[in-house]
């Protein structure tokens, strides 16, 4: 086993420990630091995979926006002391048997199924083989073209989006006048 | 990398996916729920970015629909937040279970 291969499971095992940590743990403050975790080991696995753009998009976006919302909110709507009432026992075995049955049904399927390269991928570009093509340029480029294969009207779309979806925090979490209570 | 087969990838966001699903499962706070959901965006994640490594090295698809799932999860985030705050001044609590009225 190289070293890639074990930095790969180590990784993994981190994700998926601090993960399930994160849906588990009774202090939503601990919980929301173990999300923090995750996110991050997700953010070192795009770096192992050589997308070293998607890593840093993740690292931004995610750990240092989402993550500093979901504290705040906290913050705002909890004593972050207090623990989480438990789940009620039933319901926690049985969405326990169902994930189980879920997640040993994907990993068959995942089994019997052979990957192979598509057939029309540039030759000689194996996995591994450099990620020239995943460079922060060529990404730029493509995104912002207006030809064949460019996302230019999909880029467009999410501006748009992300400014509705900020007035619309705004419309929702505006505080009514005291007048209409 | 390429000692990796693709399929363990696989089988991580497949784990991953289904920890975010347990979590939304059990958990009755709406803010662990959202931390849940966000898991299992992640999950997808992995699985666009290992496919276009793995499958189609010399094309970018999988990139730009990573970058776009990151764009929706923040706008997501960002409106369930402000919701689970309106809904706090409404019912002194951000649990699912207390949220059993619609308007007025």
């Amino acid at each position: 086993m190289s070293a890639s291969a074990v930095v790969f499971y180590i990784l993994s095992f981190f994700i998926l420990a601090t993960g399930l940590l994160a849906v588990t743990s009774r202090k939503i403050f601990r919980s929301a630091i173990w999300l923090l975790f995750s996110l991050t080991g997700i953010a070192g696995l795009y770096f192992w995979l050589q997308m070293e753009f998607i890593a840093a998009v993740q690292i931004v976006v995610y750990v240092g926006g989402i993550v500093v919302l979901i504290i705040f909110s906290i913050f705002l709507t909890q004593q972050s002391g207090k623990d989480l009432p438990p789940p009620v026992r039933g319901r926690a075995v049985f969405s326990a048997l169902a994930v189980c049955a879920g997640f040993a049904l994907t990993c068959v399927l995942l089994r019997g199924y052979a990957f192979r390269p598509a057939g029309y991928a540039v030759a000689g570009a194996g996995p591994g083989s450099g990620g020239a093509g995943a460079s922060v340029g060529n990404i730029g480029a493509q995104l912002l073209s207006t030809t064949e294969h460019g996302y230019v009207l999909p880029f467009e779309v999410i501006s748009i989006l992300l400014l509705a979806a900020m007035v619309g925090c705004i419309v929702i979490a505006i505080k009514t006048k005291p007048e209409d209570q | 990398m390429s000692q990796v087969p693709l399929s363990h990838i696989l089988m991580v966001s497949t784990a991953l996916f289904f920890i975010g699903m347990y979590g939304l499962f059990t958990r009755r706070n709406m803010i662990t729920m959202l931390m849940s959901v966000e898991l299992i965006l992640n999950s997808v994640n992995i699985n666009f970015v290992a496919f276009n490594r793995y499958l189609y090295p010399g094309k970018l698809e999988g990139v730009f629909f990573t970058l776009f799932i990151i764009a929706i999860a923040a706008a997501e985030a960002a409106v369930a937040i402000a919701i689970i705050i309106n809904l706090y001044r409404n019912f002194h609590s951000i649990d699912v279970e207390a949220a059993d009225e619609m308007k007025f």
